[in-house]
């Protein structure tokens, strides 16, 4: 018991689980003030609102930070998972009451559907590289925009109505899907198939020759992440009403590529912080600026995002950047001090000094049948 | 007869702003998302001289050098500090111009769409079918801004630079090319040519708004990939070709309503057969 215990303990990594552990400590927190009655109706909004952001930003860092492929198409899934899982759920509230059990169930089939769309779009990006699958990703988004504008079923361009649910309960809801998201990416990325997928992304060809498998870990990992952004659509769907295709259009899907480039590619803590920054902001700047100045919105939104940029890729300021870099800064402050072995014993052995318990024969002899009897050099014999 | 000569300008549009895209993909290695919003501000510049002054020829003069100032100064403040950075670091600061771009005109012109007067030119007969005079001047200045980019991108000096740093960067700059001048010369051809296709825009639709550039923006893009990005006749051809297809699929009843997802369709079917494009190069790759 002590041994699996202190197994545990050297597996688990307090900088590898913060994020979600944090996020469920703080849900805690914010469902115990919602229930006392402490949050407005606007802040559980905007909590909803960086929970979907969340499951979008950490779904699409798996596609373009992990992968390696560029898609700007995650809100032709989200509108996929949305419209579906909102119909579904329309359907499904004259036949269920609990209003939970319907929300679930349409996250399942938004899920599903999204998952079947990012396998169409997933086969062009077998044949694709960069930009091309890019414009592909992004047409898609497109096309099915025009499509759910031009279904009646789905209320055409009047936008499909859907039932709200309660922003004081839903919120609770979105963050346990987004902290399951976190958790669930998190843990694919650390798996041998993991691995696989960022092989993929460093060389692709080296990778084939490694024998890993791309065209199902291409498509593997496309599902996976239409799948959480239909999910993150059926709960905006739950969030707001009409459910419009206007939203959905490739600047939301920007957004969220904004949210994982922000972040740092291939980071899931940075894709989290930055989509919490990215609604919070918006959601500042929407309240307080209405009206003739929602144009400054947009620009101040620019202006962030040209200056972040820059700040943050520009060769130039690599200096300023080293200078200023947070994670050198924690790690002054929280770095123990490993000693390397070879330091410590002040070990300056060669390689090939190193004794070993094994002579090159019997490495020689190991694989050999047991009845043959082996003479460890030819010129013995002859004496 | 009619669909087609509309489809044609319409594609002479969707070529000029394809050629944008795809000159500074060729030469600049990027995605500059903001070409579309180029046009708008053309487009502006239009509206804003003939409100002034009612003289539609200096509103195209003014409107070219517009564009082109802005093309220079964006490339300059924006995407030059990141030369070298990754490829999609470049793309979101275009994308950050863009909206940079639109909420200036929402700011300065209002969020409503404003309708503008260009002269109207009247109609022709040809071979029974009514065509407008602003579609046959479309088409006619069109071919011959194309046909001039042709010529000087394969005969001058500077063509010839721009064809060297698309081909190699880094061997174009140990011949001696000037590649920060070559990219800065290849935005503000292609700026000048959005603004010749925010004139020709306007003719078709009379009206300004500020996000007037980002559809045909999107889908000059979408011309530009079927071409082949990076190959300048390949952007002409896709740009007929996306012309042609959406007048086509709008004279159809039953389908008029899908037409953009039937062009990007299109794109998505043209690029599983033919994945560089119809007249795109083909890159070897190596590990």
């Amino acid at each position: 018991m002590k041994r699996y215990l202190s197994l545990a303990k050297n597996h688990f990594k307090l900088s590898r689980n913060i994020n979600w552990m944090l996020m469920s400590v703080a849900l805690v927190f914010l469902a115990i003030m919602s229930d006392a009655g402490l949050l407005t109706r606007s802040f559980t909004g905007l909590l909803s609102r960086i929970a979907y952001s969340i499951i979008l930003a950490v779904s699409l860092q798996l596609v373009v930070g992990f992968l390696g492929e560029l898609s700007l198409g995650h809100a032709g899934f989200m509108c996929v998972g949305a419209y579906i899982g909102c119909f579904t759920a329309n359907y499904l509230h004259t036949v269920i009451d609990s209003k939970l059990l319907v929300l679930v169930i349409a996250m399942l089939v938004g899920a599903a559907v999204a998952m079947v769309f990012g396998f169409i779009i997933g086969l062009p990006a077998l044949r694709l590289k960069g930009d091309y699958l890019a414009i592909v990703t992004l047409a898609f988004g497109e096309i099915v925009r025009n499509i759910f504008k031009n279904l009646e079923i789905f209320g055409g361009a009047m936008g499909l109505k859907t039932k709200i649910y309660k922003p004081s309960e839903l919120f609770i809801i979105a963050f346990i899907v987004a902290i399951f998201t976190i958790i669930f990416i998190q843990n694919l990325i650390r798996s041998k198939h993991g691995r696989a997928i960022t092989a993929i992304r460093d060389n692709e060809i080296a990778a084939k020759a490694m024998g890993i498998n791309v065209t199902y870990y291409k498509l593997l990992v496309f599902i996976i992440a239409a799948a959480f952004a239909g999910v993150a659509g059926v709960i905006y769907g739950h969030f707001t009403t009409p459910l419009l295709y206007t939203f959905f259009s490739y600047n939301y899907s920007i957004e969220i590529l904004v949210m994982v480039v922000l972040g740092g590619m291939g980071s899931i803590h940075g894709s989290i912080l930055a989509a919490i920054a990215i609604t919070v902001i918006n959601f500042l700047l929407q309240n307080n600026l209405s009206g003739d100045l929602a144009a400054l919105r947009l620009l101040v939104y620019a202006l962030i995002l040209i200056v972040v940029i820059i700040f943050n890729n520009a060769p130039a300021l690599k200096g300023v950047r080293a200078r200023f870099n947070i994670r050198s800064f924690i790690r002054r402050f929280s770095q123990r001090k490993v000693i390397r072995p070879s330091l410590r014993y002040d070990d300056s052995a060669e390689w090939n000094q190193i004794e070993t318990k094994i002579r090159m024969d019997e490495i020689l002899t190991a694989d050999l049948p047991h009845n043959e009897i082996y003479t460890p050099d030819p010129r013995e014999k002859e004496d | 007869m009619s669909i087609i000569m509309d489809g044609l300008s319409l594609g002479a549009i969707y070529a000029l702003i394809a050629l944008g895209y795809t000159m500074v993909y060729g030469i600049a290695k990027m995605l500059n998302f903001a070409h579309g919003d180029i046009i708008m501000v053309g487009a502006y510049a239009i509206l804003t001289i003939l409100t002034v002054t009612g003289n539609p020829l200096l509103g195209i003069l003014v409107s070219i050098v517009v564009c082109t100032v802005s093309g220079v100064v964006i490339e300059k403040f924006a995407y030059k500090p990141l030369r070298g950075a990754s490829p999609l670091a470049v793309l979101i600061t275009a994308i950050g111009v863009s909206f940079f771009l639109q909420s200036i005109a929402q700011l300065l012109f209002g969020a409503k769409s404003r309708p503008i007067s260009l002269p109207y030119l009247g109609h022709v007969t040809i071979f029974g079918a009514e065509i407008s005079v602003n579609t046959i001047i479309t088409l006619i200045v069109g071919a011959i801004i194309m046909a001039m980019l042709t010529l000087f991108v394969k005969y001058t000096r500077t063509g010839r630079a721009m064809q060297a740093v698309s081909e190699d960067r880094g061997a174009a700059i140990l011949m001696g090319v000037n590649v920060n001048g070559i990219i800065m010369i290849t935005f503000a051809i292609g700026s000048a040519l959005a603004a010749f296709a925010s004139l020709f825009y306007l003719m078709q639709i009379p009206s300004t708004s500020p996000t007037l550039g980002s559809m045909p923006g999107i889908k000059a893009f979408t011309a530009a990939v079927i071409g082949g990005i990076g190959s300048i006749p390949g952007a002409m051809l896709g740009g007929m070709l996306l012309g042609l297809v959406e007048k086509i699929c709008l004279s159809i009843p039953a389908i008029s309503q899908y037409t953009t997802a039937i062009e990007f369709s299109l794109l998505i079917l043209i690029l599983l057969v033919k994945p560089i494009g119809i007249l795109g190069k083909k890159r070897r790759e190596k590990v």
